[in-house]
């Protein structure tokens, strides 16, 4: 998340999104092809480790977001959210013998990621979460897992005039209210700011020609691109480095491997590559490359 | 209606009436034609915009939200009364000490935008009170300093013989106000509260802003997906659930307010607004 | 430097702030006569259309009509370029609904005799409403008028989620790139909407001072 300051990203609290359901499709288009997740059978985990409790418990609660689509999304109605942060939260229960149906998917938002963590309301935190120091004095955050920056997203009409961020002067650019994404493209570029409260309704006011461009982490823009590919297209470099970590308790530092040789792994064996081309990837976006693994400390 | 304005119609006045009558409701059905055909025409009421609402796990979903926003509601009047009841029997006390905080915390509050209240308070304390606390108390604190104006206003419409009367009988101050004069205000506000619910179950959806969840949210989320795509007919139906409710409570308000006023009880007149007018006057 | 910037964005906020009020009063204010005559009119559909309009746009709450305004309207092409006009529309449908309840109470506590005197003297309706009944009305009104304008005045906050960047967005802007002062950031705000109330009551009490009457 580019959004430093906190609580802008208005998002509730506490509102726990009970999954114990089948493997139901909760995608929005209808005809995404959900990857399968290969779930472990009886792994071996050191006693007392966090990945035995875990394993043994054959459960685990995932903060993810909810809003996000692409990355973490839960379509009105349904019990069960969908996107790329989804896939690797599957992708990591799976290594424990953890089936998709046993997770809790409890909504976070930015705001309360690392009390989540803190006070043990989740295991871990898989939430278009930001790797950076000042996070790793409260929480582990192991990773980054996917890596994105600030980019702009415009109308497919316009992704010719629209090349990247010097055509932004005066171009009405939507973001989130106070979000240094915003204050980016209007203090460097010149755009002129229409802020709004979420993402989805910059969106909204990107698709009915009330602002012509909309900024934040690329990620997030893929996410909606992938909705609409045939409107919607981002555009440019990203300008900024956003690496998406995953969130665990402060210092433990064999769950931290563990699930880094559970990224690697997704990593060699393609499933990673998968998630992304069944989420993000439907935007049109070719597939990167994976990013390398910081070593736990 | 006011038949102040004119006499009972003569026929001339009735022949009037009636082509007035057949020329409004030639206007108002043209006037309703051109906004059901620029609906038509932009295609706002084809089945697609409005199936959602037809679906049991979209109304589940709204229900849920609704409930949230009445609970917020509910929180916030019943911490309001309270937070009122104080404001204003401080600002009835006879202690300067007393009174003036409670002068200063009510005009504050109440020429305060509510929404910059929120803000303020989710921006500064969000991280330990969540978004529904955050909405919960800016409620709280508005209605709050609202209601303790009409709490004061209740306890003076009382009739000055009945203070008088427990004075003479040997009561004190704190005594007169709470078995004499809070009784009966109680009764004569009880329409001015139920009105102030409307208000703070309007501004409830406010929350919306900071991300609490409520019906406001919960039709955002109808609307934002991209498989309803759906924004006027989600406003429609959130403006329709409010009006219902709303409504509803201003008629059984104004039912109260008319049994009372048949009863011969004092009545603490309710505003013709939601406004508050600090010091109007 | 802090100081400097906190000055020069209130004073943007603010004149969006005033620029919103500005219009939605007059507009609320037009809207609201008209939909009060309605009320008061001998002609059935008419009345019914008043009491409709203040009955829906009473009960919304306004940031439902936000929504429909800034979200809806240009699903009908309606007011695609501008945002604050959509939010000048939001302000003034709601306003006016309540403006058209201080006008039409007014008119009825002019008292009957009032009006019947106008007639007996062989006034139409018209002239009954015109030189008769509303200047009366006109000064119990000011009051709870100026109430519906503060009351506006407050409500325009409500633009700042939606896009505009009135005075109640400059708290978060200013916050991104001050943190910690949020305090005075609040406060300055709050003094901003303070000031403006007070000019309104003021003017309320100064004007109904000229015109009121002593009974």
């Amino acid at each position: 998340m580019a959004t430093r300051s906190a609580g802008r990203t208005r998002r509730a609290a506490f509102a726990a999104v009970a999954a114990g359901c089948a493997l139901v499709l909760a995608a929005c288009g209808g005809d995404d092809e959900e990857p399968s997740v290969e779930v472990e059978e009886n792994p071996d985990f050191p006693a007392g480790s966090t990945m035995a409790e875990l394993s043994e418990a054959g459960s685990i609660e995932i903060g993810v977001k909810i809003d996000q689509p692409g990355i973490g999304y839960l379509a009105p109605g349904e019990d069960m959210p969908s996107g790329f942060d989804i896939e690797i939260g599957k992708i990591i229960a799976g290594a424990l013998g953890i089936a998709p149906e046993d997770v809790t998917w409890t909504e976070t938002v930015s705001d309360n990621r690392e009390p989540f963590l803190q006070q043990g309301n989740v295991d871990i935190v898989i939430a278009s979460y930001s790797i950076t120091d000042e996070r790793r004095q409260v929480v582990g955050q192991t990773g980054p897992y996917y890596v994105t920056g600030q980019q702009i997203l415009v109308r497919e009409e316009d992704k010719d005039t629209i090349t990247g961020p010097e055509q932004l002067a005066d171009v009405k650019t939507c973001s989130v209210t106070g979000s240094t994404s915003l204050s980016n493209v209007v203090d460097d570029y010149g755009a002129e700011p229409v802020p709004f409260d979420t993402y989805s309704d910059c969106l909204t006011q990107l698709q009915n020609g009330s602002v012509d461009a909309m900024t934040t982490d690329g990620a997030i823009l893929l996410g909606y691109a992938a909705q609409a590919p045939d409107e919607l297209e981002v555009v440019g470099e990203a300008f900024s480095e956003e690496r998406y970590g995953i969130g665990y308790q402060h210092g433990d530092t064999e769950f931290c491997e563990f699930i880094n040789d559970t990224l690697q792994e997704a990593y060699d064996d393609g499933s990673w590559a998968e998630a992304f081309e069944a989420t993000l990837g439907e935007s049109g976006v070719e597939t990167p490359d994976p990013p390398e693994l910081d070593a736990c400390q | 209606m006011s038949s102040v304005l004119y006499d009972t119609p003569g026929p001339t006045a009735r022949r009037r009436h009636l082509i007035g009558t057949v020329i409004g409701t030639l206007v108002l059905a043209a006037v309703l034609g051109w906004v059901l055909w620029k609906l038509w025409s932009e295609e706002q009421i084809t089945p697609d915009q409005w199936e959602a609402f037809t679906q049991p796990t979209i109304i589940k979903a709204l229900w849920n939200g609704l409930l949230d926003t009445l609970r917020a509601a509910a929180f916030a009047i019943v911490l309001a009364v309270v937070f009122g009841a104080i404001l204003a029997s401080g600002r009835l006390s006879d202690h300067a000490l007393l009174r003036w905080p409670s002068i200063i915390v009510i005009e504050f509050f109440r020429a305060v935008p509510l929404l910059l209240l929120i803000f303020f308070i989710f921006l500064g304390f969000g991280s330990t009170f969540g978004t529904f606390y955050s909405l919960v108390l800016g409620l709280m604190l508005y209605n709050g300093a609202v209601l303790a104006e009409i709490f004061r206003a209740g306890i003076i419409a009382v009739p000055k013989g009945q203070t008088e009367a427990g004075y003479a009988i040997g009561l004190r101050k704190s005594q007169v106000m709470r078995l004499i004069l809070a009784p009966q205000a109680v009764a004569s506000m009880l329409p001015a509260i139920i009105s102030q619910c409307v208000v703070a179950l309007k501004d409830t959806a406010l929350g919306y802003v900071i991300g609490a969840s409520g019906i406001v949210r919960t039709g955002e989320q109808i609307y934002i997906s991209p498989l309803y795509n759906n924004p006027l007919a989600t406003g429609f139906v959130l403006a329709a659930v409010f009006i219902v409710i709303n409504y509803s409570l201003s008629k059984l308000a104004t039912w109260i307010e008319s049994r009372q006023r048949r009863e011969g009880r004092a009545v603490v007149r309710r505003g013709a607004t939601d406004a508050a007018a600090p010091a109007a006057g | 430097m802090y100081r400097s910037e906190l000055i020069s964005r209130l004073s943007d906020g603010f004149i969006v702030t005033l620029q919103l009020l500005g219009w939605s009063m007059l507009i609320a204010t037009v809207l609201g006569t008209l939909l009060a005559a309605m009320r008061v009119s001998p002609i059935a559909p008419l009345r019914a259309v008043g009491v409709s309009y203040v009955n829906i746009f009473r009960n919304t709450p306004l940031v439902v009509l936000f929504l429909i305004a800034v979200v809806g309207l240009p699903e009908l092409g309606l007011l695609t370029g501008s945002f604050f006009w959509r939010a000048v529309t939001a302000l003034s449908l709601y306003t006016a609904a309540f403006v058209c309840e201080v006008l039409r109470s007014g008119i009825n506590t002019v008292q009957a005799g009032q009006a019947e005197a106008a007639r007996a003297i062989g006034l139409t309706f018209g002239q009954t409403l015109r030189l008769v009944v509303l200047p009366q009305a006109f000064r119990n009104v000011i009051p709870p008028l100026a109430s519906v304008y503060i009351a506006l005045t407050k409500n325009t906050s409500v633009a700042s989620a939606f896009g505009i960047l009135d005075l109640t967005y400059q708290l978060s802007d200013l916050i991104e790139d001050f943190p910690g002062s949020l305090y005075w950031n609040f406060f300055s705000i709050a003094a901003c909407y303070i000031l403006i109330v007070a000019v309104i009551s003021g003017a309320a009490a100064l004007f109904e001072r000229r015109v009121g009457v002593s009974r």
